[in-house]
């Protein structure tokens, strides 16, 4: 293979393919100890969920279940257009990658923008915890624990977001310069990834947070 | 040169279809009373969205066996984890017993 070595492969791997194995496997690792990181908020979770279950589906009917449902559809939407980003740097077409990155970028945006604005819902409302935190009784101390674990989680999982803004604005500039070819293509891949797997958080957060005992009033 | 597996338009279009529809389910299930069943549906339903996800739109179906082995790998963590945390958790009214 070092007859014909590609400019983006490195020294020390046989070749492209090997070299791609690599980042893959070593993203998923990286994306292990993502779930852990989550794993260790859910477990949270669970457990005040199951010592505190009438206070969280009292705090649950509070968050605004539109905006959640709307933003699901958005992220699973950049989701798809980030898989066919992928397919298009695989394929080598340039125009189409450039297009793909930058909608998958522009739903991220908006998903952000939607969160914003349930941010400022919150905090109009009084629902952000701290001492000027207000919710009727009897639940108002557990439903505090609620949105702790809300903002914390939701909040956590928008810093991935952002985070992954960031990394596809650098994919972007590498597929302009056209550093990204149909050979030399894992950096989009791995990046692809990252995303899914904030998307996955979020198909877990959803249903978690907004939609519990949503029958019950 | 390595040979890559470029996976056709239409598979990802089908499963962006299933997932849509499942977020549409998913909330539908919510307001009907189900009790403990409605938390068992929203999961089994996002357990299978995520599925979905890392099979085809993060190519683990098409990716290596080593791969997947990582990716099963963090289920298994996450597992112990929560077991051994709500093993504490869930026992714990026992001991008045």
């Amino acid at each position: 293979m070092s007859r014909s070595a590609h400019a983006a492969l490195a020294h020390h791997f046989d070749d492209l393919g090997q070299q791609r194995e690599a980042a893959t496997l070593g993203m998923w690792l990286f994306l292990v100890t993502e779930v852990l990181f989550f794993g260790g908020l859910f477990t949270t979770y669970l457990v005040y969920r199951n010592w505190y279950p009438d206070a969280f589906v009292a705090a649950s009917h509070e968050l605004v279940i539109w905006a959640g449902t709307v933003n699901t559809a958005v992220l699973i939407t950049s989701s798809l257009t980030m898989a066919l980003a992928v397919r298009a740097a695989q394929t080598g077409d340039r125009r189409q990658l450039l297009i793909l990155l930058v909608a998958t970028m522009a739903l991220g945006a908006a998903f952000l923008g939607i969160k914003a604005f349930e941010y400022y819902t919150e905090a109009v409302e009084n629902h952000v915890p701290g001492s000027g935190f207000v919710f009727d009784a009897p639940y108002a101390q557990h439903a505090q624990l609620f949105f702790s674990l809300y903002f914390l989680m939701t909040g956590l999982h928008a810093v991935h977001m952002i985070i992954g803004l960031g990394i596809m604005s650098v994919m972007l500039w590498l597929s302009w310069r056209g550093t990204i070819t149909k050979d030399y293509y894992n950096p989009v891949e791995i990046a692809g990834l990252y995303w899914h797997f904030v998307d996955i958080v979020w198909i877990f957060l959803f249903p978690l947070l907004y939609l519990i005992g949503r029958h019950a009033h | 040169m390595h040979t890559e597996h470029v996976v056709p338009k239409r598979v990802y279009y089908v499963i962006f279809a299933i997932l849509m529809l499942c977020t549409y389910l998913t909330v539908q299930i919510a307001f009907f009373d189900l009790g403990p069943l409605n938390t068992i549906a929203a999961l089994v339903i996002a357990v299978f969205k995520a599925t979905l996800v890392v099979l085809f739109f993060m190519h683990v179906r098409y990716g290596t066996r080593l791969t997947g082995a990582v990716v099963l790998s963090s289920l298994l963590f996450l597992a112990i984890l929560l077991a051994l945390t709500m093993g504490d958790y869930l026992t714990r009214s026992l001991r008045a017993l």
